[in-house]
């Protein structure tokens, strides 16, 4: 009797731990499905549901006008906004537009800077999430070389 | 596949610290074909995470579009001499790797 209920205690605390630490997991688990997507429609759907989305051109977002080369194209995003949450890339005209999407813990500098690859020239896209509102910036990329085909 | 550590620098100036990664892997998408016409396998870094001594404040979801041997940069506040920030990343095989640097 001991026994067993000791073994239950046991399991219901790996249990209870197990929840514990698969909560924040989840919380930034990689959303596959919009990394699947084949359109921004799908993509944006995907990561946001139906929230709906503000334009604006006032945070950084660089790109190049031109990229010669498509397999590495700079990127960099920066915003003086406060509460960021996530800043996502998509490029409309790759295979799966979603690229990357940044998290930001409470805090810390909601800015990074990466390079991407474009089959084609493309608008692309970086969306700011906060914790009650989406803004979209979009920039047009024009690319002399593919860099998806190799 | 032989994983190659991430090259990590930054420089500490106040209390920030702006870091730059190399994280050496293929990214390949899947769609690339080799000479023979067969297609190379998707192999690409789907999760990136940074701490700043062992807490995480960045961490990174990454599709097969972000380009080879990528290059991540970022900025860490309320940063001080002796803080160590690590960059770890997993791939869609299950690889991992990692790099580190002392303030």
């Amino acid at each position: 009797m001991q026994g067993t209920l000791t073994r239950r205690r046991f399991s219901q605390a790996i249990l209870a731990f197990a929840a514990l630490a698969t909560v924040p997991l989840r919380v930034f688990a990689r959303n596959d499905e919009a990394f699947k997507a084949v359109n921004t429609d799908e993509a944006m759907k995907a990561l946001f549901g139906d929230k709906p989305m503000t334009v604006d051109d006032s945070f950084e977002f660089k790109v190049p006008d031109i990229a010669e080369d498509g397999s590495i194209v700079p990127v960099t995003v920066s915003t003086e906004m406060e509460g960021v949450k996530s800043i996502s890339l998509l490029v409309d005209a790759n295979p799966n537009p979603l690229s990357a999407r940044f998290h930001f813990m409470p805090g810390a500098v909601p800015e990074f800077k990466t390079r991407i690859k474009m089959g084609e020239s493309s608008d692309v896209r970086a969306v700011i999430e906060t914790a009650d509102a989406l803004y979209v910036s979009t920039k047009n990329v024009k690319v002399t070389l593919g860099g998806c085909g190799g | 596949m032989d994983v190659k550590p991430i090259k990590i620098r930054g420089r500490l100036k106040g209390d920030t610290a702006s870091i730059k990664c190399l994280m050496p892997h293929p990214m390949e998408t899947g769609v690339r074909k080799d000479l023979d016409g067969n297609k190379i396998p998707a192999h690409y870094i789907e999760t990136v995470s940074c701490t700043k001594n062992g807490e995480v404040f960045i961490t990174a979801d990454w599709g097969a579009s972000v380009s080879k041997d990528p290059y991540f940069g970022f900025v860490v506040n309320n940063a001080k001499e002796g803080d160590v920030i690590e960059v770890s990343w997993k791939d869609n095989l299950g690889n991992t790797s990692s790099g580190d640097l002392t303030l």
